[in-house]
């Protein structure tokens, strides 16, 4: 079936607002940056991070549970379970994009929260890459270019107390998540995945109770029957996204 | 760390791939799709509590609760992204001063 092609008003528009994001969310990448290196990472580990790993919350995760002592491998392992959910977006995504070889294996690499809301509700496969490829790529150039400058300041800084940088990690958990609780089965599992974390800590090494959180989402999903209407972000979930 | 990192970044490299790869009936199992949409929901929420109440190895209290209060707040308040950290961070910075 042949879609009707993008007009050059709607593709200036799916482009402008793809760089809207990217200019929004690169900005908090000064935040990922400094909080990495007051995290005990290095300027060159932490701008691997935004490299390759690139994904955000997986990268806070990982600087997180180092900061609080937890053993590289935990820190990896919890960036890794948080990075399924672009598995989740993916499988949502491949028909959309109906990408095959090596497009494939480099879209890949840009496949985020970001790039699948500003293309997720396209209505044609030519606006979805669009709006994947505009989005994906300028929150990559713009995400790595801050995640540089955020470094090199946090080392600046030295202490994380200094300027509250500490501080600063829960407060970017809070706002990723942030989202995900319009559902209220989210907060349940929220409070619940909280207190089963914090009553680990006195009990295992530093990054497990985080891990443990994880057996919540296995256990409540196992449990109940209802799909979530959050599971894939929307444009009002991301930043620079809504108007 | 280099290891875990580089380890890390190929694993959620891998994820990202095999998401766009993968047949599309691996979604058709209900369970595996609820726990793997929740699962960022509790790491999430368990970092945020962790990262705000505990030293490493026990529950403490301090300017950081002030600064998630604050971030709380921002985001009831539609605040963007920056604005919530940013502000976290300086909220805590000056409790610690007075």
């Amino acid at each position: 079936m042949l879609e009707p092609a993008l007009s050059p008003g709607e593709r200036t528009g799916i482009i402008r607002d793809g760089v809207a994001v990217g200019v929004a969310t690169g900005a908090y990448g000064v935040g990922f940056g400094a909080v990495a290196v007051s995290s005990g990472l290095s300027v060159a580990q932490t701008c691997v991070l935004s490299l390759l790993m690139f994904t955000g919350a997986s990268q806070f995760a990982l600087a997180g549970v180092v900061a609080a002592g937890g053993a590289p491998m935990s820190g990896a392992a919890t960036a890794l379970l948080l990075g399924t959910r672009n598995t989740l977006y993916g499988l949502r995504m491949a028909p959309l994009l109906k990408w095959g070889g090596w497009r494939r294996v480099a879209a890949a690499h840009v496949l985020i929260d970001e790039s699948t809301a500003m293309s997720v509700s396209r209505s044609s496969t030519e606006g979805a890459r669009l709006g994947f490829l505009t989005t994906g790529v300028s929150v990559f150039v713009l995400w790595n270019l801050s995640t540089a400058i955020g470094a090199f300041a946090g080392e600046a800084v030295g202490d994380p107390r200094t300027f509250g940088l500490d501080a600063a990690v829960g407060a970017a958990f809070l706002a990723l998540l942030w989202p995900r609780l319009k559902d209220r089965r989210n907060v349940v599992v929220g409070v619940l995945a909280a207190v089963v974390a914090l009553s680990m800590v006195p009990l295992s090494a530093p990054g497990v109770p985080v891990l443990a959180a994880g057996g919540v989402a296995v256990l409540v999903g196992v449990l109940t029957k209802r799909q979530d209407p959050t599971e894939i972000p929307g444009v009002d979930d991301v930043a620079g996204g809504h108007r | 760390m280099w290891t875990a990192i580089l380890l890390a970044c190929a694993g959620c490299y891998l994820l990202k791939l095999a998401g766009l790869s993968l047949p599309q009936r691996v979604l058709a199992h209900p369970t595996v799709e609820r726990v793997a949409d929740l699962i960022p929901v509790a790491l999430l929420a368990a970092l945020v509590a962790v990262q705000v109440v505990s030293d490493g190895r026990s529950l403490t209290v301090d300017a950081r609760v002030l600064g998630l209060g604050f971030a709380v707040v921002a985001l009831l308040l539609r605040a963007p992204f920056l604005v919530v950290v940013v502000g976290a961070a300086v909220v805590a910075a000056l409790a610690r001063l007075v």
